[in-house]
């Protein structure tokens, strides 16, 4: 016996093609009014907490009420401030203490990237083009004079920064044990600041830039062995192929020694001082940490090792 | 006194940061004597009360049993790093805003500047020139600055003072540094910013800067003043007397050192301690030199066909 409530069998009344999208659209019809004011009421409940959606909770990893272990994460699961710890000694967030002055120097650091990613979008490292541009930086570009002001002095300063910092770790004999390997570090990443500036110097291509680096490539002239001036020099060392013509490209400072300078401003150094730097930050945390301020040792707790 | 010439050294665009300098670094050499003289007091008071030396905390700063020894970096280090990076740059914008970067001539290697200088930082090292051939004071002295630098923490074997601010624990090691990076560093480039001139001759700060200023200085050599005329006899003579100056110079620095540091003294290796005397008599003989140019008109001590010092 087939089923007589089944609407297509031969006892029941068969229903048409139309009559069942006639229902169906009147279901549909139906939920639009019963389902969405429900679930529009849902969705304002949940935007009123975005913490909770599953976008935010896909790019921040862990809550954010106000107890310790949040405290931590934020600093832990943050790939930007990784590399401070958790917790800190009380008396190491005293300004008295470090001077801030490696933090000041890397934030310049970073400073200078920005600008000069910039000023590289203005300046082409030629004899014919590059005075024009930084004329036309000057004088055309939107802010680009406040971009070219910023740029040299934050340079000025951060070689000021690097000499306070390393004055500070002098004196707080942060360079003692275990510290040894990265007060070398940093003073690699002295002479790579040093180089920085001194490369960036000629750009502007004035007289400025052409005398000093004019004057500081004349002594490479002298160096001994290697310089066509220099003390104990073979005889086949000649102003063209000293160590003078490999730095400025030429025997004088002209296009080549230009380009040679930018390169090495814009792209050679930096990526060696970034290398440093991710090598100087990371010690900094193997050693233990910034190295204090530290409890004070008396001279009688010291133990003579044994000879 | 010619105080337009003063304003004009002073206030060069890129004499600015070296004007800036000088202020900053009392600032924190007062800083750090603050801490420093602290410090030493309180090692003082512990060294002498054994009991306390065991319960104190051991800063000079207050501590109280219930606080926390740690804090945490968010917000107590971060909000601080956040602060100094808005100051530095706030210090930068309105910097940049009032002071122009210079911008001379485009460059021609016709016109020779007068004086031509190189950036604030390294006219240490061009006032070096005036003492010594560029060979000594181009290539061989930056590099024995940085080797200097970087053998510090390898010949200091002195454990005390690791992590604060003191002085009578390390007299020595903090002497030395402020010798080399004060007197030896900074203020050279306080000369070859604002004492030197045109023809780099020595102006003093308010003296007009003539650029037809000529000075009939004969500069002899000490040979010469010993009536030594050979080129063998040159060359000897000068040897000597830089090998006296090592020797009696390392005799008398030995003598100090080892009255004055016994327990650094006994610690150190041969290595370490000839280390030591090799920079520290290099450091030594700068300013010796100096002074027998700037004093006694001598150019040269030792001279060979193939080296002058």
């Amino acid at each position: 016996m087939p089923d007589e409530k089944d609407p297509n069998g031969k006892n029941g009344k068969s229903v048409g093609l139309v009559d069942r999208i006639k229902t169906g659209v009147k279901e549909d019809l139906e939920s639009l009014k019963t389902d969405f004011p429900a679930k529009a009421k849902e969705q304002v409940e949940l935007l009123k907490k975005p913490s909770k959606t599953q976008v935010f909770l896909s790019i921040f990893r862990h809550k954010h009420d106000d107890t310790p272990r949040n405290r931590a994460l934020g600093v832990l699961s943050n790939v930007f401030l990784h590399l401070h710890p958790a917790k800190i000694n009380r008396d190491s967030v005293r300004y008295s203490y470090t001077w801030g002055m490696g933090g000041i120097t890397f934030y310049l650091f970073i400073v200078l990237t920005l600008t000069g990613v910039l000023l590289m979008f203005y300046y082409h490292p030629s004899k014919v083009q590059a005075f024009r541009d930084v004329l036309y930086l000057e004088h055309d570009v939107p802010f680009g004079k406040l971009l070219r002001n910023m740029h040299r002095w934050a340079a000025h300063l951060m070689v000021i920064a690097v000499e306070l910092h390393m004055f500070r770790v002098f004196l707080t004999g942060s360079y003692k044990k275990p510290r040894e390997f990265n007060w070398n570090v940093g003073v690699i990443l002295l002479v790579l600041t040093l180089l920085l500036s001194f490369t960036g110097y000629l750009l502007p291509d004035d007289q400025l830039g052409f005398w000093a680096v004019t004057v500081g490539t004349n002594m490479a002239r002298a160096t001994p062995g290697l310089g066509n001036e220099g003390p104990f020099a073979p005889k086949f060392i000649t102003p063209y192929n000293d160590v003078r013509f490999g730095l400025l490209g030429g025997s004088i400072v002209d296009a080549n020694a230009l380009l040679r300078s930018y390169i090495w401003h814009c792209i050679g150094i930096p990526i060696i001082a970034s290398i440093f730097m991710i090598l100087h930050f990371w010690r900094v945390r193997k050693d233990g940490g910034i190295s204090g301020p530290a409890a004070v040792v008396l001279d009688s707790e010291i133990k003579e090792a044994k000879k | 006194m010619d105080w337009k010439q003063l304003w004009e050294i002073l206030s060069a665009a890129d004499n600015v940061p070296i004007v800036a300098m000088i202020p900053l670094l009392a600032f924190y050499m007062y800083l750090a004597w603050k801490q420093a003289h602290a410090n030493d007091v309180l090692i003082e008071q512990l060294a002498g009360d054994a009991a306390l030396a065991k319960t104190h905390h051991r800063k000079a700063w207050p501590f109280q049993p219930g606080w926390a020894k740690e804090v945490h970096v968010w917000p107590f280090l971060l909000r601080i790093e956040f602060l100094a990076a808005i100051i530095v740059t706030i210090i930068l914008m309105v910097w940049s805003i009032t002071l122009n970067a210079p911008l001379e001539e485009p460059a021609n290697p016709n016109l020779t500047m007068n004086p031509a200088k190189a950036p604030w930082y390294f006219l240490g090292l061009q006032e070096m020139l005036v003492y010594f051939d560029p060979w000594i004071a181009g290539v061989v002295m930056p590099t024995l600055i940085i080797i200097g630098l970087m053998v510090i923490p390898y010949i200091d074997t002195n454990p005390l003072g690791s992590g604060y601010y003191t002085w009578k624990q390390r007299k020595f090691a903090i002497g030395t540094f402020l010798f080399g990076f004060i007197i030896l560093w900074v203020s050279m480039i306080f000369i070859g910013t604002f004492i030197r001139g045109p023809g780099w001759q020595w102006f003093w700060p308010g003296q007009t800067w003539d650029h037809n200023r000529l000075i009939y200085e004969v500069n002899r050599d000490l040979p010469d003043l010993f009536g030594i005329t050979s080129n063998w006899g040159k060359g000897i003579f000068g040897a000597v007397v830089v090998g006296g100056f090592f020797a009696v110079g390392g005799l008398a620095v030995h003598a100090f050192f080892r009255r004055h540091n016994p327990k650094d003294y006994k610690r150190m290796s041969l290595l370490q301690y000839s280390i030591l005397m090799t920079f520290l008599l290099t450091m030594l003989g700068l300013p010796i030199k100096m002074l027998l140019r700037l004093l006694f008109h001598i150019k040269y001590v030792w001279i060979t066909p193939w080296f002058n010092v």
